[in-house]
């Protein structure tokens, strides 16, 4: 009777827990099907949707496939140049809207949230019916999904500085201007590295929404064609197993970026 | 180690010094004094002005109106990077990203100081943390980072020393440590310590000069015995320690002696303790000054005797026994007695007469009010 | 410490001159579009008209697709609630020093392309793959029933990519509950399950109620999981609009049914959020 009470109690503690888990692995398991088909040989078969053979040669060459790394290529830069356009300017907007009184202020709150709110068709058909009205409708191409995407990676970014600006103690830059630092030598000795992990997590962030949007860049990109675009195109004809060696790297650098900056954080509280 | 401040240490002065913010006057029109090399207390509950005046001192805060010198100097508008002033902050304000030695060099470095390390060591030895110096401020406990932020302070050897509460995080074992600790470097160094606290005890431990604030004003300014034994109001009265505080009125002003009709009692108070002279005012005693004894028995008290008490309640705290006396007027006196064991402890309603020698006494006007500073210590 | 009076302006100029030009004026270019006259093409060039006509036009045209999105949102969001909830509960509450790895673990998919983890499912659900042949086995399903082209498929696909907008926020919201509450609650004679309903339940109401708003919001107007996972019959309205867009060129008929999608969100949201009652949203 006590044994079945203490099973039923060790159930009861643990069933959240091994509940929880199955929906990460309910998460993960699309990931893991990924990797797997990275090194699937389909060149048998027509069937991409079935692992056949084991084969290196999808990860030993990558750019295989048609403009599949073209589109990579072109992903990346329009990532790191919005992710650096939306990093400074959200930051600095942050930093107004945390440090600053001015009028406007909750206005602006409520436009930041606004795209984080809106549907990607919704924001997607509307700068696309702005670029059409103001005559860009044949112009449409790197530049038009550069400004769709700053405009979507700004809340995100403004959201996550805000976060870690309103955790920081003005009394630390109080401290250091009484302790002969001067508004500048504050920022940068105090404020600025006490702020950076946020600012850090705020392009990791941009640069992964921007490298991954679909809905949006879709509708403003014209003939320029970016990854996910790239992606869309052949999912139709049947994918090229290459595309799956881009997903498996990119999922591998990002867990090591998210795991790395874990693991040196732990490391720096316990040492 | 000297840690003397290089140039010879100069008084501060406040001079009518108010600070205004939207909705309400923090500090009216302060006037102060803090004279070089001294342990100067602000006392006074939350909100009443005192973090606002070190905020100014500090150059955190510009003053609205008024002015700061230090000696003939005006720092009024100084940035506070540019004054010879450094604060020791409520939370210590350590700087989460840089370890304790740096920390503590941190002055040292942005005025660009030879010989950081070498100081920084002797600093650290000071403060008894020499071990610590590679640890992050996260990991230390309470007490080592309000060391540290002291060391931090200190190092700059700054004219006047701020210390915003800066026991306040600490348990009441270590608070006590502590403030023996403070005591012992300011003697030690020598600079002029500016302290701001709520907890009266903290303050009558370690100042040579208290000011009491409140609403934004200094109600009275003087050491510690002094402020204690002779209040001016009824707020310094009630919040440095308790009193006794009965409605009574003047009936005559002579020489060096006022007496007051107290319900029918005549009490004398030296006149110098007498801040009214006439008509209606608060007869003053403190509890520990009230004398009991069964009644008709002799008290050891010339002067002031009292009848017709009953005890209503007794609280035995080790070291006293703490009473409440009802009075024929039906006001409850407190009063405190030492467990001598020269008398037994009295028994709830016993009756009892109350006596106090008429030194110990004061007279406040009747127009304060006489709850002010009543349990707003906290 | 005094500041520059303006400071705040200026730092805020760049980010909010980019908002306003590229988030809040397309607004109102849509909606001139949707009242765009009907005969305009890409060659011809548009009018606007004020032909409200259009509106009536859309809901009379894909009336059906608008509302398969909103009840597959709906679905998918309340499926994502009850997975999201017990993910979330686990890493707060039972995780212990696991919790933060846990924690970048629900954000890492986040970071590998949303389509080709949607393709993934293509393969992981498809006719002749494992799951579906184990459903036949134990006659869940009909020998020749499939899970592709249904609209189980597609649920499933919105359930997968938006829950992690799920569980941040009710992860966020939990954790802020003192474990002591709880205990109090116990100590208060209240049976685990009455203290969760009673106490964790209610004090994690923000994180239910922005994890339910950033799931239902993108699902309602996602089409990627109707495309890959679907078939025409599961058609919902954001592979309308991007088609009525990009291959028909019918920019009066995508423009309206773009604000029919945002004013019926919008209007949601109000109501939610006033039934609900919360203001932390922002």
């Amino acid at each position: 009777m006590t044994g079945l009470q203490r099973a039923g109690r060790w159930i009861g503690e643990h069933l959240v827990l091994a509940l929880g888990l199955l929906v990460m692995v309910y998460m993960f398991v699309p990931i893991a099907v990924v990797m797997l088909m990275s090194f699937n040989d389909n060149s048998k078969s027509r069937n991409v949707y079935a692992f056949q053979d084991f084969t290196w040669s999808n990860w030993a060459h990558p750019c295989r496939p048609n403009g599949m790394c073209d589109a990579v290529v072109r992903s990346i830069e329009i990532g790191l140049l919005a992710t650096l356009v939306a990093t400074i300017l959200g930051s600095l907007a942050a930093f107004a809207l945390v440090r600053h009184d001015f009028v406007g202020r909750s206005a602006a709150n409520t436009v930041i949230f606004l795209p984080m709110a809106s549907p990607e068709i919704v924001m997607g058909s509307s700068l696309l019916a702005l670029f059409v009205a103001s005559g860009f409708g044949g112009r449409l191409g790197f530049v038009t999904i550069f400004i769709a995407h700053v405009m979507f990676c700004l809340s995100f970014v403004i959201v996550t500085v805000k976060a870690r600006l309103t955790g920081l103690d003005e009394n630390l830059e109080q401290a250091a201007m009484d302790l002969y630092a001067s508004e500048w030598t504050t920022f940068w000795r105090v404020t600025f590295p006490l702020v950076f992990p946020g600012v850090a997590a705020a392009a990791l962030l941009s640069f992964s929404l921007s490298f991954d949007d679909f809905i949006i860049t879709n509708l403003n990109a014209g003939q320029t064609v970016t990854f996910p675009m790239f992606v869309w195109g052949v999912a139709q004809r049947g994918i090229p197993m290459q595309v799956n060696v881009v997903g498996t790297v990119m999922f591998l650098i990002s867990m090591f970026l998210v795991l790395g900056n874990m693991l040196a954080t732990r490391k720096k509280v316990a040492a | 180690m000297s840690l003397a401040a290089d140039r010879a240490s100069r008084s501060l002065r406040l001079t009518a010094l108010t600070k205004e913010f939207a909705t309400f006057t923090a500090v009216r029109s302060l006037d102060l004094e803090v004279p070089a090399g001294s342990f100067f207390a602000l006392l006074g509950p939350s909100g009443c002005g005192k973090t606002t005046t070190l905020r100014m001192v500090a150059g955190l805060e510009v003053p609205t109106s008024g002015s700061i010198h230090l000696g003939d100097d005006e720092i009024t508008y100084e940035k506070p990077y540019r004054r010879p002033v450094n604060t020791v902050f409520q939370n210590y304000a350590l700087f989460p990203h840089l370890d304790i030695h740096e920390n503590v060099a941190f002055g040292l470095r942005r005025r660009k100081v030879k010989d950081v390390d070498r100081q920084v060591k002797e600093m650290l030895a000071l403060v008894e943390l020499e071990s610590q110096a590679k640890k992050k401020p996260p990991q230390m406990s309470g007490g080592q980072q309000q060391r540290v932020a002291l060391a931090r302070a200190l190092i700059n050897r700054p004219e006047v020393l701020l210390l915003d509460e800066p026991l306040g995080a600490l348990d009441l074992k270590l608070r006590r440590a502590m403030q023996i600790e403070l005591k012992r470097i300011q003697t030690e160094v020598g600079l002029t310590f500016v302290h701001v606290t709520h907890d009266q005890e903290e303050a009558m431990t370690m100042a040579d000069t208290i000011a009491v604030m409140n609403g934004g004003v200094i109600e009275q300014m003087g050491s510690p015995a002094e402020l204690y034994e002779n209040p001016r109001t009824t707020f310094v009265a009630n919040f440095l320690g308790q009193s006794n505080l009965i409605a009574g009125s003047v009936a005559s002003a002579e020489g060096d002696v006022v007496r007051v009709d107290m319900h029918g009692n005549q009490v004398s108070i030296p006149a110098e303790r007498a801040h009214a002279r006439s008509g209606e005012g608060w007869v003053g005693i403190r509890p520990e000054k009230v004398l009991l004894a069964p009644a008709g028995e002799p008290i050891d008290a010339p002067g002031n005797h009292l009848t017709g008490g009953i005890v209503t309640d007794v609280s035995f705290v080790g070291v006293s026994t703490q009473y409440l006396v009802q009075m024929p007027w039906g006001q409850e006196l407190m009063a405190f007695e030492q467990n001598t064991g020269r008398r037994a402890v009295l028994a709830k309603g016993t009756k009892v007469d109350v006596s106090w020698r008429p030194e110990f006494s004061f007279l406040l006007p009747a127009s304060q009010d006489v709850n002010a500073g009543v349990l707003e210590e906290a | 410490m005094r500041r520059g009076r303006f400071t705040g302006y200026w730092l805020m100029l760049p980010a909010a001159l980019w908002l306003a030009l590229f988030f809040v004026i397309p607004f109102y270019s849509l909606l001139a579009t949707s009242l765009y006259d009907p005969e305009g093409s890409v060659l011809t060039g548009y009018d606007v008209t004020y032909h409200f006509a259009n509106f009536v036009d859309a809901l009379d045209d894909f009336w059906e697709p608008l509302l398969r999105s909103l009840w597959y949102a709906a679905v998918a969001t309340a499926i994502c609630l009850v997975l999201g909830y017990v993910l979330a509960y686990a890493i707060a509450f039972k995780a212990g020093r696991w919790s933060s790895l846990l924690l970048v673990l629900v954000i890492a998919p986040f970071f590998t392309s949303f389509l080709i983890r949607t393709l993934s499912w293509k393969l992981i659900l498809a006719d002749d793959g494992f799951v579906v042949d184990t459903l036949q086995f134990l006659h869940v399903l009909g020998d020749d029933s499939r899970l592709l082209a249904t609209p189980v498929a597609v649920i499933a696909g919105l359930v997968y990519n938006f829950l992690p907008f799920m569980v941040l926020p009710l992860y966020a919201s939990l954790e802020k509950i003192d474990g002591r509450l709880i205990e109090a609650a116990g100590d208060l004679y209240a049976s685990p399950s009455r203290g969760f309903l009673k106490v964790t339940l209610p004090l994690s109401k923000p994180g239910v109620i922005a994890g339910t708003l950033l799931t239902f919001i993108p699902a309602a107007g996602d089409y990627i999981n109707a495309s890959l996972l679907g078939s025409p019959n599961q058609r919902m309205v954001g592979n309308v609009i991007q088609n009525l867009f990009t291959s028909t060129g019918d920019y009066a008929a995508a423009g309206a049914l773009s604000v029919i999608l945002m004013a019926i969100i919008v209007a949601m949201v109000m109501v939610y959020i006033r039934t609900a009652g919360t203001e932390e949203l922002v």
